[in-house]
């Protein structure tokens, strides 16, 4: 065994192993947080899941899958989408786009819009490149856009002060349309649009998309259009695809998921949706990542879509009970927080609520020259002594803005009356002893 | 007419391409007897669909799970990989579950290969290794397994690396060799001697080792299995990736994993948290049951591991058959679910076929249409230097049930006869 090492050697054996597109992108708020709920939560509102279960008729059609005859069903099916699976959303998404759809060419299925996300960003975006991303956004958005080696752009939604004595609604959050027309370059390569936006509801609306829109095709920019939430909007209002407006089929692509759509968030079923010309490059990232999505999931999910499609705009509709039954949900926990003094957004849509936690300071006080965002200290305090998870507003921020709204915490309202019930009374009874301590 | 600049990213360019994309397309014709892609046509044991079946009534595990493996899941790896590998291995450092063994594949190269790399590929190699080290930016360098009896290949074990051509292949460049044993489509199963050779150069070079073991429990009777990260200085180098759907015979369940030493380990959980974030629940779940149930009976002969590797080997012995007394010399497998066979011994003459790809490919479309017999040709699994001394060769799948196998036999017999 030589100990002399040549000097190639000794170079390569004090690089770090890992490759440099990982820099920067290793710390995860989910990981920890997740940790934490497990640990000390007894009501747990931060992640983004249901604790109820998915429909009936869609477990039903998981368990024909997987049981029935045809045991291929356990075999690889095709890479980018099942037949069954990417013939109704062709069919589906065609008819609510007012477009024919080719159910090979356009549409591919993902594991999860997580994985829809990673491809675009992977497809698209080169080193250099330049990303505008709305905040606050969906945490992965910027890592995705740094491992490709592209430059993540912010613009800030930002909050009209209510009327008097009213709650703010996530409508009252907006872009500053010059702000936003100043964060165009010709280095832009693409736009993320969350709608309905996680975490804090906002449902864009017409006008918003438009402005966008016109910016999009003014510079020859992509939409990377993540609507996961497409079916959870409230009070009337209506989900508006981008894709649908004036120059913007051909340049968007239209993000889904199974998970959000139907309560199955543990299947990791997603989708994309848009022009041939752009998924025929989604396809090659997803042929040489990870080729296959599970078949017996995406065969349960094509179930679930035809069912919908025959029910579709009925009130027997999943897709119309789910969001009647998450809006009064809302409301439960609007008033639970309003009457303890801390002060809900009103979401339009997405199973998310911001609330303001000022009146709670004296709970968790102020570490000065703290490195971590006073509403982290905040959330790791309360779930710890209070046992209520809920997740810090500024994991929603990029590392320059985290400070910039650090008195929100995010509710997930998908929840059980149970434990919307259980969370009241953790709050009544949190709110009773600073009254009389 | 609007601008539109837009074309893919410098690291997809010509990766666009995939054998499987065109073969599956034309073999999916049900009146074609597929030998060729690999996915079974049995059906997986009854228990591991029960277990699944099971699974889904269970509200919870309809929903996430932890990103980096399901709990019980990574637990129950561990525990039977602890067995095989007689050594310690932590569940949530040591583990990551990924979409199929392609995803720990792509996982393990995005985390630990970039450009200015080079890795080693062994030919001919599973088709996804080469453009997934190009869409690292890294570069892949060739070298093949030659067959040592020159043209009189009975057995696998007859193609072999030389030990100075390989080792002129490592250089201060050479980040990783991807290793992949039992092998596809040579069904070879790497000797401890051979793995020596191959782990002394990366100790002496300071390279990593990607070992694809996805067919690791098919190996055939007078063969072992080795695991390389199992030779001395090889765990903290090694990856070592597995597969659900290989293992259980559930291939659309797409469930891999990547076992190694937390350090590198690590490095893949950051690629996978932010690539796909967590694979599906109900699948982990009944996975870990199923193999619960078999790592309780890793001494009994009637577990799934052993008995599987029973059944294809009389399928394989069967397989070798037909092709004999079709006139065939193919190449015995010493594990693995695949059949090499050199097919110009029957003297098709393709060069009116218009085409300008490898004789191989020819002869598959040409066998599809006029046979109904599907296969894969080889040279989709070599680099652009050897596809000339493969493309000779076709790969059939064997881990198909009798009546395939009979089909096939019908239309081996035929074609002896039509050409007698």
């Amino acid at each position: 065994q030589t100990h002399f090492l040549s000097l190639s050697l000794q170079a390569k054996m004090s690089r770090p192993v890992q490759a440099r597109r990982l820099e920067g992108i290793d710390k995860n708020i989910w990981v920890e947080f997740v940790k934490l709920a497990a640990t000390y939560s007894t009501v747990n509102l931060g992640q983004g899941f249901p604790d109820f279960p998915p429909p009936d008729f869609l477990k039903e059609a998981f368990v024909r899958a997987l049981s029935g005859e045809n045991h291929m069903l356990h075999q690889y099916t095709r890479a980018f989408g099942h037949p069954p699976l990417v013939k109704i959303l062709a069919q589906f998404f065609g008819k609510l786009l007012g477009q024919d759809l080719d159910p090979m060419t356009n549409v591919m299925v993902t594991v999860g819009a997580y994985q829809a996300l990673f491809c675009c960003f992977q497809a698209f975006v080169d080193d250099g490149d330049e990303v505008i991303i709305i905040e606050p956004f969906f945490d992965c958005y910027e890592p995705m856009v740094k491992m490709a080696g592209g430059m993540p752009v912010f613009v800030p939604l930002r909050p009209k002060a209510p009327k008097d004595g009213k709650l703010m609604s996530s409508a009252d959050w907006q872009l500053d349309p010059a702000e936003l027309a100043s964060k165009f370059s010709e280095r832009t390569k693409a736009i993320v649009l969350n709608s309905p936006n996680n975490p804090l509801g906002k449902v864009f609306s017409r006008g918003e998309l438009e402005v966008i829109a016109d910016l999009c095709v003014k510079h020859d920019v992509l939409c990377i259009s993540d609507e996961v939430y497409e079916w959870l909007v409230y009070d009337g209002k209506e989900h508006i695809r981008i894709a649908s407006l004036q120059g913007m089929w051909d340049r968007t692509v239209i993000i889904g998921s199974a998970g959000k759509t139907f309560s199955a968030t543990g299947w990791k079923v997603g989708w994309t949706v848009g022009p041939n010309r752009l998924l025929q490059h989604l396809c090659t990232v997803h042929q040489n990542s990870v080729y296959h999505c599970a078949t017996v999931a995406q065969e349960a999910v094509a179930q679930g879509f035809q069912r919908e499609l025959k029910l579709y705009g009925k009130p027997e509709s999943y897709f119309v009970q789910l969001p009647k039954e998450l809006q009064q949900k809302r409301d439960w926990l609007i008033q639970s927080l309003d009457a303890v003094g801390m002060k809900p957004i009103i979401p339009e849509g997405t199973y998310f609520l911001v609330a303001d936690i000022s009146e709670f300071k004296s709970d968790v006080p102020d570490v000065p020259d703290s490195d971590e965002p006073y509403d982290s200290r905040f959330a790791k305090w309360m779930v710890k002594n209070k046992g209520l998870a809920a997740i810090p507003l500024s994991a929603f921020y990029c590392g320059a803005h985290k400070n910039n709204y650090n008195h929100f915490i995010r509710f997930c309202f998908a929840k059980e009356e149970a434990t919307l019930k259980a969370a009241n009374d953790i709050l009544q009874k949190w709110k009773r002893e600073k009254t009389n301590p | 007419t609007m601008a539109f600049r837009h074309k893919n990213t410098r690291r997809i360019e010509g990766l666009d391409s995939n054998v499987w994309v065109e073969f599956t397309k034309v073999a999916a014709d049900p009146s074609i007897v597929n030998l060729g892609q690999g996915l079974p046509d049995i059906s997986p044991p009854s228990y591991v669909k029960e277990e699944l079946a099971k699974v889904a009534a269970v509200d919870r595990l309809n929903q996430y799970t932890r990103g980096f493996g399901h709990p019980s899941l990574v637990k129950a790896l561990s525990q039977v990989y602890e067995r095989v590998c007689g050594r310690k291995i932590d569940p949530l450092t040591d583990i990551l579950v990924t979409v199929g063994a392609y995803g720990s594949l792509f996982s393990t190269i995005q985390a630990l290969i970039e450009e200015g790399d080079e890795v080693i590929i062994i030919e001919p190699f599973y088709d996804c290794y080469e453009p997934m080290v190009k869409m690292a930016g890294a570069k892949p360098v060739f070298i093949p397994l030659r067959n040592k009896n020159d043209g009189n290949s009975a057995s696998s074990a007859d193609w072999v690396l030389d030990p100075a051509e390989l080792a002129n292949k490592f250089n201060s460049k050479t980040k990783a060799i991807i290793l992949n044993t039992p092998h596809n489509p040579i069904g070879k199963v790497f000797t401890r001697e051979e793995l020596q050779v191959i782990a002394d150069l990366c100790i002496k070079h300071d390279t990593l080792c990607i070992s694809d073991e996805v067919y690791e429990w098919l190996v055939y009777k007078g063969n072992k299995h080795i695991k390389i990260a199992t030779l001395p200085g090889m765990w903290e180098r090694t990856i070592t990736i597995g597969s659900a759907g290989k293992t259980y015979s559930v291939t659309g369940w797409k469930l891999g994993w990547s076992i190694g030493p937390q350090n590198l380990i690590k490095h893949l959980q950051v690629v996978h948290q932010n690539t796909l974030y967590t694979c599906p629940t109900p699948l982990q779940e009944a996975l870990a049951q199923a193999f619960g149930i078999d790592y309780k009976r890793m001494d009994d002969p009637d577990c799934y591991f052993y008995s599987l590797s029973r059944e294809l080997e009389s399928k394989r012995d069967r397989m070798a058959q037909l092709l004999q007394e079709a006139g065939l010399k193919p190449v015995i497998p010493d594990g693995g679910y695949f059949m090499i066979v050199d097919v110009s011994t029957l003297n098709v003459d393709l060069s009116d076929v218009d085409e300008k790809q490898p004789y191989d490919y020819k002869f598959v479309k040409w066998m599809i249409t006029s046979k109904k017999l599907s296969a894969i040709p080889l040279s989709a699994f070599c680099g652009p230097e050897t596809k000339r001394e493969f493309e000779k060769y076709i790969r059939f799948c064997f881990i198909k049930k009798d009546s395939t196998l009979d089909a096939a036999e019908v239309i081996l017999k035929n074609w002896n006869k039509q050409t007698a």
